[in-house]
């Protein structure tokens, strides 16, 4: 599967990750390198295999419906690059 | 020389008033400001900070209420979030981010008394295995090969610069994490000992996450019992982590005096990679020789799936990274690239805010994740996840632990194998697949290669039996009775 | 008579099915301590988890959980003992961590059903096909300045249960009566407020028309419709403007569309075709949700009676007429106040009461049940009244009216006002001997066998009795007054 120009500017249009056009040959090049190395996968009969996400060792721990927390917008809004008030902004929208 | 101390041995100082937390942290700090313009070990350096605590830590001990590691001068990954200290996960992105909030692991640590000297090195968001990433530069490493004195080397990553500064005794201690290797080949690479502990012994919460089902904290330092004992402290269950584990956190250093007689040791014959170094082969069977002499038994055992284990990771982790990574946008904290319409500004801020590897993972994760290449990709890794953990639980149905070499080398040059990625990759393949299985993994040091460049020798333990690594990590320490220190290191003629 | 929209060549059927986001009603958010309640300052009930700060982890909230299990069980659904939260990934501003913990391949409630009843009193069985949890959104502004938009993250992480319905809905009034009855279960099961106005619970509505007995056509999504009246109006254009598309020769592209109620139609939100790419995947932050088969077991025992249930149960318990049974169900506070009023009393009539007059008077007042000017117990008194014959029924709608107005219980107002009815039967003969002496000549015509004015006399009494003579009394003594030979 390997990949089209076109497929990296997709891939990294859905990543917000702005790539100039000088920089998708190399980047098909490297992901296509790895991709290739990751293709060794598919020699493997996985059929009837149980998919695992993870390895922790316990079911999942709930907590209480209690409120424990917020009331400090000073801190979440601490380290933004741009506000209003008590509003992080951010370009305008048009929807 | 203060510095030169084991963690151990400075306790043991500071206990019994041999020298004060202040002179022990002024020694590691004059060291730093000595020899950190080389090593680039830290991103920043918390010089009043530590002091502060170092006299907190003399007064809690003139007044009898010291915690275990009180006065001892640690150094904190910078991957650690600190409260009111920058924490930059070595990324421009991150660049002037000042956390109002402390990691648990960090907090648990300072519970106890340790003293953090300031924030290390790091690959990029822990994406590396040379901390050749770092947007803040390399790490060096203190080690130096004995023909070729002048080549810089790698400390190895992504936890390079914790590696380098305990080797080149700018701290007693480290944190570290360990993702795929993290821990343990840079732990090699620097001839320290590193613990990756079970996913789910040390919270995550507080910690940058690179890929939330394998990062796991754990301690970096020069002996196995200090290693225990910084475990002690970051050990434990976490309300605010749920994949932590609630689970009484057992006495690590009495672990450390465990005889390791009649432990079943397994040798996996899959480690033994074709083209494999011969120094590499020899320190194994070095190893083997010293467990057998120690009273274990070595068995032969066969984990089919571990040359599957590298590209799993490099599906999984970063599918989990460019997830994980999304909330650096330029919003709510990180650097900004100010722009007209939102996408843009998006855009813009990451791509000026990541570096080359990092993107490079986010785009392989967004890729392997995305409509059509889920199944072939994510779903294909995840089952094949399922059976490297299997291969683990069949063989530790017949072994106690299981022994290998930490990385297929020792240091390289920076700029060595930076030809493509994968090659760069294949330097975690001892290391992953107890990543992959979430198992316990130390690296302990064990001799040097004809470069004079320290190897380490891993070993692999069940679920929760950090302890056994303990107990086996130790009989290797003496057995190894590694002495060797880097030639650029605090109090060295240099 | 089943429902079509009738184009130039012939009528189609439609076909909908409803995506109703309902925000869990819980004190803390869903992965998150901070407060899930409306209306704090901006950002002031956002915790660092919230706003995705680097290192944080989510912790899902138990009783967020419950409140779904006990959703699930309201709506007949099969609860899932083992599910599982992902992570739909996609950039916005006002989501924080670039992904929505959701639940995707494996939700927490399956398959369920919800029995409509239509205008006609037919009832339908609408398939329900899946619950899921996952978490709300901040806000985003656009107004408040030219050149930017601001961030609230207030509601961000808030639970919400997303129930999906199988596309089994043929009507716009299918669809009303669908929306209706979810929003009575979850209020009467209290784990949603069902309030569309403030925006906690929303509908996405897909729509297609097909030809009677064709497969399904393309379908097109309206999201965020926020009152029952705009999705029956926004399925009722859509279906239009695709029967138009079609019959021109056209295809119905699969897209996502706006309601606009101003305009009185739907239109196309230009999303960029990626847009859609969420790469769902398992979040690693968060182990399988492993439920207790007891824990659920207990949950459903302690469910409390469903609006189904409750009307069956006031036909045959209380003997009223299905039709009102089901008016009384619809809201669990009506139920409760109906059978208050009915313990002990005539249920028809208690039942007649609360549909007539109480809810006329709620009408009027601008209240509702909650609230009422006149509480259970004193309509029960009032009744009473009735049953002792103290006052009659037509003194009866006074005296309500007067409780409405003042508050005060119906013995005090009978009493101050004087309104015991009259059952002395001197009294009563004296005021026919007035109205028989005022009205001789309708007297004669009623002997002449005018049989008819035998209405007008009793009115007439009533009318010089102020009201409150007994109607049966009256009745009684005219009758003997007025027989031939009296
Ligand atoms: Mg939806
Ligand atoms: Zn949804």
């Amino acid at each position: 599967m390997a990949l089209e120009p076109a497929t990296v500017r997709r891939i990294a249009r859905l990543a917000r990750l702005g790539v100039d056009d000088t920089e998708i040959a190399r980047l098909q090049g490297e992901l296509n390198a790895i991709l290739g190395w990751i293709e060794q996968l598919g020699e493997l009969d996985v059929e009837g295999v149980e998919p695992i996400a993870g390895v922790g060792q316990a079911a999942l721990r709930l907590r209480p419906d209690l409120v424990t927390d917020g009331d400090k917008a000073d801190a979440v809004l601490s380290n933004a690059p741009d506000r209003a008030g008590r509003f992080y902004a951010v370009p305008k929208v048009v929807e | 020389m203060l510095t030169d101390l084991s963690l151990a041995e400075a306790l043991d100082g500071l206990d019994r008033r041999t020298f004060s937390a202040v002179e022990l942290t002024r020694a590691h700090l004059d060291a730093v400001e000595q020899l950190n313009p080389r090593l680039n070990a830290f991103i920043t350096v918390t010089a009043d900070r530590a002091l502060d605590q170092a006299r907190a830590a003399d007064d809690a001990r003139a007044g009898g209420t010291a915690g275990p590691l009180a006065g001892a001068p640690v150094a904190i990954k910078d991957l650690f979030c600190t409260e009111g200290v920058r924490t930059t996960a070595a990324s421009r992105i991150l660049a002037n981010f000042v956390p109002p909030y402390e990691s648990t692991v960090t907090a648990q640590l300072r519970r106890d008394g340790a003293v953090c000297l300031g924030k290390t090195n790091l690959d990029e968001f822990a994406m590396g295995s040379s901390n050749m990433t770092s947007a803040f530069g390399p790490v060096l490493n203190p080690w130096t090969r004995r023909d070729d004195p002048s080549a810089l080397l790698v400390p190895g990553g992504s936890s390079g610069g914790s590696a380098a500064a305990v080797a080149a005794r700018l701290a007693l201690g480290a944190t570290g994490t360990d993702t795929g290797g993290s821990i343990r080949q840079p732990a090699a690479f620097c001839g320290i000992t590193g613990l990756k502990p079970t996913y789910g012994r040390c919270s995550r919460w507080g910690v940058v996450a690179f890929a939330s089902s394998l990062d796991q904290a754990g301690p970096m330092a020069r002996t196995v019992e200090d290693c225990a004992r910084l475990l002690g402290s970051m050990a434990g269950y976490d309300p605010k982590d749920s994949t932590s584990v609630d689970r009484a956190v057992p006495d690590y250093r009495a672990a450390c005096r465990r005889s390791p007689k009649g432990l079943r040791i397994g040798i996996p014959a899959e480690y033994r990679l074709p083209g494999m170094s011969a120094e590499i082969e020899a320190i194994w069977q070095q190893g083997i020789a010293w467990l057998r002499d120690a009273g274990c038994t070595i068995v032969d055992v066969s984990l089919p799936h571990t040359k599957y284990g590298l590209a799993t990771y490099y599906i999984v982790a970063p599918a989990e990274c460019s997830s994980n990574l999304a909330r650096y946008d330029g919003i709510r904290f990180g650097e900004r690239v100010e722009a007209d319409a939102l996408d843009q500004l998006y855009e813009r801020s990451r791509a000026a805010g990541f570096g080359t590897e990092v993107k490079r993972r986010i785009l392989i994760g967004t890729y392997v994740l995305s409509a059509g290449y889920y199944d072939a990709y994510y779903l294909r890794a995840q089952k094949v996840r399922s059976l490297i953990l299997r291969d683990f639980t069949d063989a530790f149905a017949h072994v106690d632990a299981l022994l290998t070499p930490t990385a297929p080398s020792a240091a390289f040059a920076q700029g060595e194998k930076m030809t493509d990625p994968v090659t760069m990759y294949l330097n975690d393949v001892f290391t992953v697949p107890a990543s992959m299985a979430g198992i316990p993994g130390i690296s302990v040091p064990a001799g040097l290669d004809r470069d004079g460049l320290p190897l380490g020798l891993q070993l692999l333990g069940r679920p929760f039996d950090e302890e056994g690594l303990f107990a086996l990590g130790t009989a290797l320490e003496q057995a190894a009775a590694f002495s060797y220190r880097p030639s650029i290191r605090a109090g060295a003629a240099s | 008579m089943s429902y079509t929209v009738d184009g130039a060549t012939g009528p189609w059927e439609l076909v909908i099915g409803l995506e109703v986001h309902a925000q869990v009603i819980s004190q803390a958010k869903l992965f998150s301590g901070a407060s899930a309640t409306y209306g704090g300052e901006p950002n002031s009930q956002v915790s660092l988890v919230d706003a995705a700060f680097p290192g944080m982890l989510p912790v899902p909230n138990e009783f967020c959980v419950a409140q779904a299990v006990r959703t699930g069980l309201g709506l007949d659904a099969h609860v899932n003992l083992v599910s599982r939260f992902d992570r739909k990934n996609y950039f916005y501003a006002d989501l924080p961590a670039g992904y929505q913990i959701s639940q995707f391949t494996h939700p927490i409630v399956g398959a369920g059903r919800i029995e409509i009843e239509l205008g006609d009193g037919t009832r339908r069985d609408i398939g329900i096909t899946r619950l899921h949890l996952e978490q709300d959104a901040g806000k985003s502004l656009h107004d408040q300045d030219p050149t930017r938009s601001f961030i609230d993250l207030n509601r961000s992480g808030v639970a919400l249960m997303e129930i999906v319905s199988e596309p089994d809905l043929r009507s716009p009034e299918e669809a009303g009566a669908y929306l209706r009855k979810l929003r009575t279960i979850l209020r009467y099961l209290g784990t949603c407020d069902g309030n569309m106005e403030e925006g906690s619970m929303r509908a996405d509505v897909n729509v297609s028309v097909r030809r009677h007995g064709e497969p399904f056509r393309t379908r097109c999504e309206i999201k965020n419709v926020n009152s029952i009246r705009y999705v029956m109006q926004a399925v009722e254009v859509e279906a239009r403007r695709q029967v138009a598309i079609w019959e021109a020769g056209g295809t119905v592209d699969q897209e996502t569309r706006l309601f606009d109620p101003q305009r009185g139609e739907t239109r196309s939100l230009r999303t960029k075709e990626d847009a859609h790419d969420y790469r769902y995947f398992p979040d690693p932050d968060l182990l399988p949700l492993v439920l207790d088969e007891d824990w659920v077991a207990a949950l459903k025992a302690a469910l409390p009676e469903l609006p189904d249930a409750k009307r069956l149960r006031f036909v045959s318990q209380y003997g009223i007429p299905a039709y009102d049974a089901a008016v009384l169900v619809a809201e669990r506070d009506t139920a409760q106040f109906f059978e208050t009023v009915a313990a002990g009393r005539d249920a028809r009539l208690a039942s007649n009461w609360v549909i007539g007059e109480l809810f006329a008077a709620l009408n009027r007042t601008g209240r509702t049940i909650a609230d009422s000017p006149v509480t259970a117990e004193a309509l029960g008194g009032l009744l009473d009244l009735m049953a002792d014959r103290t006052i009659n029924g037509k003194i009866a709608k006074e005296v309500f009216e007067a409780m409405v107005e003042t508050g005060e219980g119906a013995s005090a107002i009978v009493e101050r006002k004087g309104l015991r009815q009259v059952v002395d039967v001197g009294a009563i003969d004296s005021a026919i001997d007035t109205v028989l002496a005022a009205h001789a000549d309708k007297l004669a015509e009623y002997r002449s066998g005018k049989d008819k004015l035998f209405g007008f006399f009793v009115g007439q009494v009533m009318k010089a009795m102020a009201g409150k003579g007994n109607p049966a009394l009256v009745n009684e003594a005219l009758q003997r007054r007025l027989a031939p030979g009296a």
